[in-house]
């Protein structure tokens, strides 16, 4: 075999707009509700934004249409720059850096394919601040001779950021504000919508309307009213936090179990007042925990402390309530 | 015992530190604050063990069992009898 020569050609630079189009508004809103997770692609590449020319800026985003959006749609009309888009297989910035395909390997590589050392005068790449849990900057300088420059946690910031390089503390840090917060609930409404049908339907028929309210109700609780009210439940734990919460949800429902029927024996009374008691807390308290990775401040410690703390008193509560329900159901049946 | 989050781990060596101020830019939380010598151990406790910091320490000063705080992905690597649970790729992410 002799004279085979591989010519490698760079692939071309895309052109992009800051400009968001109805189709970008209508996949944001798809991706929002959880609808085809992870099919919300922009093609891994170099895009360039407003004619740039050697001198200008480059940025490297992941390739998650809310993410590449976020970037351009950002920058303002006058901006010349390069978006740089690295594979993160449809994820996000932070995902994608903390599972690390938003990495140093993928940022070399993407430097590489792309050929950006020849469109670009100058070796200084600015990254999210977010991305910098997968990338290592002396590392992509010691590989790739590029500066890794990190510049704020949110592109909303990028314009304010570039006329001087310099992210205030403000732009350093995370937030997490009941926008924020309530942005993440339809798409845990959506996974959580066909099991609460199912047990709603199931207790309407096994206890009556009063149960499939108290499941739909202490579920609504753990995915609704516990990230809005997230800062103001007074204890530490998402599982302490929870169980306030769905204890107080409970409240009115074990008081309409309580007064419920004609029975003149007391015990049944008091089973049906304790049987939403002991059912709605650990089932709020249960999705509240997994709200911890909705966050931005939970550490892997202290989850797994919540853990081995909690989920064996969620299990006995919901153990013992469905116990008494399902008693107190027989007996319904039976017309005792 | 209702507080799960006293502690993490996080640990930082200032011998090691050049004050080059990278675990400063990167961490999310103001866990690290700028110093004479070397940087300042901050804000321990806000610490979410998402690794930045270590990441980018040129000299190996910060040291972090970095991870994802997600119940439901310790959960799914429990049931599944994967190790590490990470969140990503596939339509059962946590996070997208």
């Amino acid at each position: 075999m002799s004279g085979t020569i591989f010519t490698f050609t760079t692939p071309p630079v895309h052109p992009t707009t800051n400009h968001l189009t109805l189709s970008d508004h209508w996949d944001h809103l798809r991706a929002r509700v959880g609808i085809n997770r992870s099919g919300h692609l922009v093609e891994p590449g170099l895009y360039s934004l407003g004619n740039p020319t050697p001198d200008s800026p480059v940025f490297v985003t992941a390739n998650y249409t809310l993410s590449f959006d976020a970037v351009r749609s950002s920058l303002d009309d006058w901006m010349k720059c390069y978006i740089l888009v690295l594979d993160t297989k449809g994820i996000n910035v932070w995902c994608a850096a903390g599972k690390g395909t938003f990495g140093t390997g993928e940022l070399v590589n993407r430097i590489h394919i792309t050929g950006l050392a020849d469109k670009v005068n100058h070796r200084v790449l600015i990254l999210p601040q977010l991305g910098a849990t997968g990338v290592s900057a002396h590392e992509v300088k010691k590989l790739s001779g590029f500066r890794v420059e990190y510049g704020p946690v949110r592109a909303a910031d990028l314009s304010a950021y570039l006329k001087t390089h310099k992210a205030t503390p403000e732009m350093r840090r995370v937030q997490f504000n009941v926008i924020e917060r309530l942005v993440l609930f339809p798409v845990e409404l959506v996974k959580v919508l066909p099991y609460l049908l199912v047990i709603s339907i199931i207790l309407y028929f096994a206890s009556g309307p009063l149960a499939a309210a108290g499941a739909a109700a202490a579920m609504l609780a753990g995915i609704f009213l516990f990230p809005i009210l997230l800062p103001f439940i007074p204890t530490k734990d998402f599982s302490s936090k929870g169980f306030l919460l769905g204890g107080l949800i409970a409240l009115p429902f074990a008081l309409a179990a309580y007064r419920y029927g004609i029975e003149p024996a007391p015990c049944i009374h008091i089973s049906r007042a304790i049987t939403p008691m002991l059912l709605m807390p650990p089932v709020t308290a249960f999705i509240s925990l997994n709200f911890t990775g909705s966050t931005t401040f939970t550490s892997v410690t202290g989850v797994r402390k919540e853990i081995s703390t909690y989920t064996r008193v969620m299990a006995w509560m919901f153990a013992s309530g469905t116990a008494t329900l399902i008693i107190l159901a027989i007996l319904r049946i039976t017309g005792w | 015992m209702f507080d799960s989050y006293r502690s993490n781990t996080l640990q930082y060596d200032p011998v090691k530190c050049i004050n080059c101020g990278m675990c400063t830019t990167v961490c999310p939380h103001a866990v690290f604050a700028p110093g004479e010598n070397e940087v300042r151990l901050a804000d321990y406790l806000a610490c979410m063990e998402c690794g930045a910091c270590q990441m980018n320490c040129p000299t190996g000063a910060i040291t972090v069992e970095s991870g994802v705080g997600c119940a439901y992905a310790m959960f799914y690597a429990a049931l599944t009898g994967k190790d590490e649970p990470t969140c990503g790729a596939g339509d059962d992410a946590c996070c997208s």
